[in-house]
């Protein structure tokens, strides 16, 4: 879907699918027991399939408590009442014309903040963003100043060089070195 | 059995108070017969609860609805495997396999630790005790005890939640916690070696081979919910970043950084408050994650129901993290450490950055669980911390991390001197670029699974050359095969190559993870006959035709299948078959919603997942979501390599690793160097 989908388009293709819908209703044979298969689904139609409609479900929290997106929750748990009302409320705002921020908008207005997958970048929210992140290069930062504050301390308080390494040739500290580092551990 | 249970409960909170109370006094005091009544203790708690935990398994195989637990998790017509489940399925089962677990633990761990570790015994057996304890007094005085009589006793139970009823989930609430559970063995060691004042490195040899054990279970629990999500919830993932199984990962994560950095203490007896912090903390972390799970605080769709049971583990929480604080700050002057960091480009250094970023990693997941409530207190404003803000911020920790699982290896102890780091990273870089090079051209463009797969070569790269230059050393020196050789270098040295193996394992999950970012799904309604086409990232068209839909009745529940047929490209691959299940008790009544079992067809490359929504009016019209899922199947068999990499580390025997500190390293101190002639 474009960001704006057109009342006209939108209709158009509602049209289509519900046509598609009723013919194919017809020609199929019904099962032993429907009752056994959960809840009656509606066919498919173009719009549920839009990506630009799912684009805009993957932002929008389905408020059943699975903590699932709406788009996920509604092709997932097929128990859930909430997430397929939901997909109607973004279909009918589709269909009014509005933008795909305007609808998660719309939903923000109507349920909170709680409504979006992500916190929106603002505010308290940059420190939930960035804080981890933030908090990590600081101490990285930290850890390598102290890490070179103990090798200096460390070289300042070392005892002379004993003299059986320092007689050895630095290809000799070099072989050393090489040898050392094939010992497992 | 609700008389014999109760008892048992009465008896095993009991005999822990005693082995508590005697632990702690003979030890303090140096007395050896309450030391003994302490260790003998450990094995009555286990006694009195295996006698508890048979008493619920009676009851829930002879169907005993008078129980409340066995009336609400069980039904007559619940497949035997399950039953073996339903004892830890809810709430008050779980806290008696827990206590159960943990006094098992307890009780092998007085009577396997070898005798030069004798000295933290007592404490081990009051802290074990005291813990166990406080779970069984959770099922006596918090409202949930197993043996708690129904108000009436009905003719069916409810039966168990079908998704429950799932192999994955007989495994995985087990496995994890026998993870958790596990981790208050090193804790217990850890207090003992901080109250005993014994702070060589022979605690270390102790903790070690149980946080081992610990790790891999809290692994193998992580890994089987990872693949039970997938194959039973049919959202198409494995992981979605829930408060509970974050709560898991906090205490791995944190175990991980200390079995890297336990190394550093072995060999060169630095970082030892550190690495009592990181053990202290797994352990208050596992207690956390279980307050999160049980508390209902955070809405998690893992949660056992909101109860006051929550607010216990809260207070244990606290009451235990000002108890340990309190004795780590003072001993703190004890543990000093005995070398010092002789270079920024050492080993030592790379596991501080490795340790830095595994626990801000933990951070991290700790932040992004608790923000909603965070957010809550301070701005009023509730707010969701989804999957997509989890990844944000996660990814790009977890891909520098796996680059430090490739560096951390190349890195000398002590010092490395230019020469050496350019030795040992020749190979692994250009193993790195030339993967990267290779995706660049094959288009791929997403920065995420660009540097995942390329720093998962270099990665892989390192390990090879380890391993590479273990061989050929063998080979030089006593003229093995190099197949031969690879196998002695896994036996003679299981904590280096069997930790190569797991770093493997973690590229191998790392690759599963970027496929996932190439995902393609779609819905169709199909009629019998009818076909829907996908395109997979591996480009490759697949077509799923409805072949039909068949009801039928099985032992517990009445199915509703379609059948599908699959082609790649036009060519018949095979058949892929999605249900959909009715559970119903004896009586034929149903006992929960309808649940669905997805088709899942796996390969190397690529899994088709298909799950079927529904029915169109109760006709054979059916609504399916079809989705291609890319290297997953990677993901299943990292997880694999990772169990055998955990277990060659685990594994007794081998060249035992001398420990700063110990007697055997006081005789043998420094390395044994022969110089050989260049080749």
């Amino acid at each position: 879907m474009s960001d704006r989908l057109s009342r006209r388009g939108f209709f158009a293709i509602a049209a289509a699918a519900a046509g598609a819908i009723v013919q194919d209703t017809v020609r199929a044979g019904r099962v032993y027991d429907p009752q056994r298969a959960g809840r009656p689904k509606e066919p498919i139609t173009a719009l549920d399939t839009d990506a630009g409609i799912q684009a805009i479900e993957k932002k929008l929290r389905c408020s059943c408590g699975c903590g699932l997106d709406i788009y996920t929750c509604r092709t997932t748990d097929f128990q859930c009442t909430y997430s397929p009302a939901l997909h109607k409320d973004v279909l009918r705002l589709a269909g009014q014309g509005k933008t795909a921020q305007q609808i998660l908008d719309e939903f923000v207005k109507q349920y909170g903040q709680v409504a979006l997958m992500s916190p929106p970048r603002e505010g308290l929210n940059l420190a939930g963003y960035f804080l981890p992140g933030v908090a990590i290069l600081v101490a990285a930062v930290f850890l390598l100043l102290t890490l070179r504050r103990w090798t200096r301390d460390a070289k300042a308080a070392a005892p002379a060089t004993p003299a059986t390494l320092s007689n050895a040739t630095p290809d000799e500290l070099e072989r050393l070195r090489r040898e050392l580092d094939r010992l497992p551990g | 059995m609700s008389l014999l249970g109760n008892l048992s409960l009465w008896l095993a909170f009991l005999v822990g108070l005693w082995g508590a109370i005697t632990g702690f006094v003979g030890g303090a005091q140096q007395r050896p017969d309450l030391q003994q009544s302490a260790r003998n203790a450990t094995v009555a708690l286990f006694g009195a609860l295996l006698v508890a935990v048979i008493s619920l398994e009676v009851a829930i195989f002879r169907h005993d609805f008078s129980l409340q637990y066995v009336a609400s998790r069980t039904s007559r017509n619940l497949p035997t495997f399950y039953l073996w489940s339903a004892l830890y399925s809810g709430q008050e089962g779980s806290l008696l396999f827990w206590a159960a677990v943990l006094s098992l633990f307890g009780a092998m761990t007085q009577l396997l630790t070898s005798r030069r570790h004798r000295a933290y015994l007592p404490y081990v057996a009051a802290i074990t005790s005291l813990v166990a304890t406080f779970f069984v007094s959770v099922m006596l005085f918090a409202p949930a005890n197993p043996f708690q009589r129904a108000a009436f006793t009905p003719l069916d139970g409810s039966g168990m939640n079908p998704q429950l009823q799932n192999p994955g989930m007989v495994f995985h609430p087990p496995m994890l916690y026998l993870g958790y559970i596990s981790i208050t063995i090193p804790f217990a060691f850890a207090m003992a070696a901080l109250l005993t004042k014994k702070l060589d490195a022979g605690w270390l040899v102790a903790v070690r081979k149980w946080t081992i054990v610990s790790w891999l279970f809290l692994s193998i629990g992580l890994l089987i919910g990872m693949w039970w999500a997938y194959v039973e919830l049919g959202w198409g993932g494995y992981w979605a970043w829930d408060p509970v199984e974050n709560a898991a990962l906090l205490p791995w994560l944190v175990m991980t950084a200390f079995l890297h950095s336990v190394m550093v203490q072995e060999k060169r007896g630095m970082l030892k408050k550190w690495n009592l912090a990181l053990v202290i903390g797994a352990w208050l972390l596992s207690i956390f994650g279980t307050f999160l799970t049980r508390s209902g605080v955070i809405a998690s769709v893992h949660s056992f129901t909101q109860s006051p049971v929550g607010y216990f583990f809260l207070a244990f929480l606290v009451v235990a993290a000002i108890a340990s604080a309190i004795v780590y700050i003072n001993r703190l002057p004890l543990l000093e450490a005995e070398a010092t960091l002789e270079s920024v480009v050492s080993r030592e250094a790379s596991f501080l950055f490795n340790n830095l970023l595994l626990i801000g990693l933990a951070f991290s997941v700790l932040w992004g669980t608790l923000y909603p409530i965070i957010s809550e207190w301070v701005q009023g404003v509730k707010v969701t911390y989804g999957p997509p803000t989890f990844n944000f911020v996660n990814i790009p920790l977890g891909l520098v991390l796996l680059l430090l699982t490739g560096i951390g290896p190349l890195i000398a102890w002590r010092r490395a001197s230019t020469a050496n780091l350019r030795r040992q990273f020749a190979v692994p870089v250009t193993v790195g670029v030339f993967a990267l090079l290779i995706l660049l051209v094959a288009g791929m463009r997403d920065l995420g699974p660009l540097l995942a797969f390329s720093f998962g070569a270099f990665v892989f790269g390192t390990v090879f050359q380890e391993f590479a230059r273990g061989a050929r050393a063998r080979h030089r020196q006593y003229g093995e095969s190099t197949a031969f050789a690879v196998v002695q270098l896994l036996s003679r040295n299981r904590r280096r190559y069997g930790g190569y193996i797991v770093h493997i394992a973690i590229v191998l999950l790392f690759v599963g993870f970027a496929g996932m970012a190439f995902k393609t799904e779609t819905e169709a309604t199909l009629r019998p006959g009818e076909s829907a086409d996908l395109k997979g990232s591996d480009g490759h068209v697949y077509t799923f035709t409805h072949l039909g839909i068949s009801q039928y009745n099985a032992l517990n529940r009445q199915v509703t299948a379609a059948l599908l047929d699959v082609r790649r490209d036009g060519k018949d691959i095979g058949r892929l078959r999605t249900e959909k299940r009715q559970h119903v008790d004896a009586f034929g009544n149903n006992t929960f919603e309808p649940s669905t079992e997805v088709g899942i067809m796996s390969g190397l490359r690529v899994d088709l997942y298909v799950v079927l929504a529904g029915l169109v009016n109760g006709t054979e019209q059916a609504v399916f979501r079809f989705t291609i899922n890319p290297l997953v199947w990677w993901v299943w068999f990292g997880g694999f390599v990772l169990v055998i990499g955990g277990l060659i580390v685990l594994w007794p025997g081998g060249t035992a690793v001398a420990v700063r500190g110990s007697k055997a390293s006081s005789v043998q101190a420094g390395y044994a160097v022969k110089l050989e002639a260049e080749r």
